[in-house]
């Protein structure tokens, strides 16, 4: 038993470690009083949110090398998790960015106030997600981002496909969470425990039913894949997206992803490496179940199903939706190689992922501002109405498409090579085929931008000279980060190892 | 001593709820009863944690079921506030009927 000093010392520890999550709470916090105070202002909490993330940045740039546990094992602080939490914290500062300039939410809903208070409480369930080490902590920060992003979803209650969306969301959502918690409790009556490193001590230990653990990870998995948008968790995924506003399509298809990934690779790594043979940066897994197979199984169906469904879709935001599908399977394509190589590539892929996928969601926000529509049929002609869109458009698409010289090449390029090396030949070349199919649905936004219906009768498009430096925000990195990719590389590789306890 | 209830009896029970449950959210149409049956699992899940953590007498399970009633409260809170939206737009709780959107 720890004596009370003891237990005072851990806890200070503790909260000196918990510093970024805690000025997002602050954050939380500060914008619901403002908001209350000043009803009349417009982006108040906007701005709050925008110095919130930006101090939070502050916390968790001192804590780059660190390496502990906090309350009780229950929190991991690793370089891992510090690389996912800057995906996260600068795609929340991009989607705040982004909804500045997005028209449909300052029409469609009655004051922006709430909406930015709830995108810094989504942030805070992400930053605890990504950490996590403790089942109890898994399931609460699961909830408090998807409770936040189920209200999000419906922000625009004017709209009536953001309120469908946000019914279907809320439904899905509870049922995987609950099918989540009953693996969960399976699991906890299996091995006695709800911390994943006593869990893991106790599979090396003890022999236990396969069964009754296969049934249980895969009801745990079926948290975890909602949040990832995998096949076939990914029900929700095209209506929401279709439904919400752009920058939450845009938030969910990033940060929410990323924060699911950041906890699929850390629950498998922590729960089932053996750490006997001594090498972690190739995990050998406990038990007889081939883990590897089950998630290379999640992968190509998600890359297969969301590549060939985007094929016959008719609405912009549907077909990013799609793809997004694919790009999770993408994903699980290099988590499904279960070593440190796959890890980097994944967290490369993500950082990649953020910028390009940002990017296009923007262009479809500035776009819905002009017309008032997403439908495909309508951006025809749009690349003469509006040039820079056009260009910044089809960079992205190039880029999620994954061709060089583009971000979206380096990070295909390392999964691949992850897969590769790791004798997933069939696999990568499931891949491939699927990157070749993506290549349709991507260039039929831009042929219908370029090369249909090219009357210049119609009116240019008006965009303020802001937004569109925040485009290049976006657009710039894309084209950099294909280039002079080696920093990223370097840190995602170096953030790779995740860390075990002790 | 008096007989105790084996373990196994309360994880039928539980799995035999959860099943009602989960029956309930595919097959019923009304959104309200959709949440009532997503109560449902979420409380077969309880059973499973109280009956394990007694088994095993281990009390983290039995903090779990506070933590999952807790949110199961936010949860219907928001649900409901979402239908009470979807009802003002589309003046209908039936989830058949709410379909703008399809594939």
């Amino acid at each position: 038993m720890l004596g009370l000093d003891q237990f005072i010392a851990e806890l200070n520890k503790s909260i000196s470690m918990f510093l970024p999550e805690t000025a997002l709470v602050i954050a939380f916090l500060v914008a619901l009083l403002l908001d209350l105070m000043f009803k009349k202002s417009k982006n108040l909490t906007g701005y709050t949110a925008l110095i919130g993330f930006l101090v939070t940045g502050y916390f968790l740039f001192k804590q780059m090398n660190m390496q502990s546990t906090a309350f009780s094992n229950m929190f991991v602080i690793d370089q891992f998790g510090i690389f996912m939490k800057w995906v996260i914290l600068l795609s929340s500062i991009g989607v705040v960015l982004i909804s500045f300039f997005t028209n449909e939410l300052y029409e469609k809903a009655k004051g922006v106030g709430e909406y930015f208070t709830l995108i810094i409480g989504m942030a805070f369930g992400m930053f605890l997600l990504v950490g996590s080490s403790n089942l109890i902590i898994i399931y609460l920060a699961i909830e408090t981002m998807s409770l936040s992003s189920y209200v999000l979803a419906g922000y625009t209650k004017e709209v009536k496909r953001a309120s469908e969306a946000s019914l279907k969301y809320v439904i899905f959502g509870a049922v995987s969470s609950g099918i989540m918690i009953y693996g969960i409790s399976i699991l906890f009556g299996l091995t006695g425990s709800l911390n994943l490193f006593e869990i893991n001590r106790f599979l090396a230990a003890n022999p236990v039913n396969n069964f009754a653990l296969f049934l249980s990870v895969i009801m745990i998995l079926s948290g975890f894949g909602y949040k990832i948008s995998a096949v076939p968790f990914h029900f929700w995924t095209p209506d929401v997206y279709e439904g919400a506003p752009v920058p939450i399509t845009a938030y969910l298809s990033v940060a929410s992803k990323a924060a699911g990934f950041a906890i699929l690779l850390r629950f498998f790594k922590v729960t089932f490496l053996d750490s006997v043979p001594g090498n972690d940066s190739v995990w050998t897994l406990l038990g007889s179940i081939d883990w590897h197979f089950v998630i290379a199984i999640l992968a190509v169906l998600s890359m297969t199903l969301g590549n060939l469904v985007a094929l016959w879709q008719t609405n912009v935001k549907r077909i990013l939706a799609y793809s997004s599908i694919a790009h999770a399977g993408y994903m699980l394509m290099a988590v499904s190689t279960m070593d440190d190589a796959g890890v980097a590539s994944v967290l490369i892929y993500f950082f990649m992922y953020m910028v390009m996928n940002l990017g296009a969601f923007y262009v479809v926000a500035l776009i819905a501002n002009n017309i008032g529509s997403e439908e495909i049929d309508d951006y025809n002609g749009l690349g003469y109405r509006a040039p820079i869109l056009g260009i910044c458009m089809t960079l992205f698409l190039i880029s999620l498409t994954g061709l060089p010289p583009t971000a979206g090449f380096i990070g295909k390029l390392y999964v691949f090579s992850a897969v590769v090396k790791a004798g997933y030949i069939w696999l990568a070349v499931v891949g491939v085929i699927n990157s070749v199919i993506s290549l349709f649905y991507y260039v039929k936004i831009f042929r219908n931008m370029y090369l249909n219906d090219v009357d210049s009768n119609k009116s240019k498009l008006t965009y303020s000279p802001a937004s569109i430096v925040l485009l290049f925000v976006f657009a710039i990195p894309t084209l950099y980060l294909g280039i002079f990719f080696n920093d990223i590389v370097k840190w995602a590789s170096y953030s790779a190892n995740i860390f075990m306890g002790k | 001593m008096q007989e105790s209830v084996p373990l196994n009896y309360y994880l039928i029970l539980s799995a035999i709820f959860f099943v009602m449950g989960a029956v309930g959210v595919l097959t019923r149409r009304n959104a309200i009863i959709i949440f009532m049956s997503i109560e449902m699992m979420l409380n077969a899940v309880n059973l499973t944690f109280v009956s394990f953590s007694s088994y095993n007498s281990d009390p983290a399970g039995q903090m779990f079921v506070f933590f999952v009633m807790a949110v199961a409260a936010a949860e219907a809170a928001i649900g409901l506030a979402i239908v009470l939206a979807l009802y003002r737009n589309q003046q209908t709780v039936y989830v058949d009927k709410v379909n703008l959107m399809k594939w």
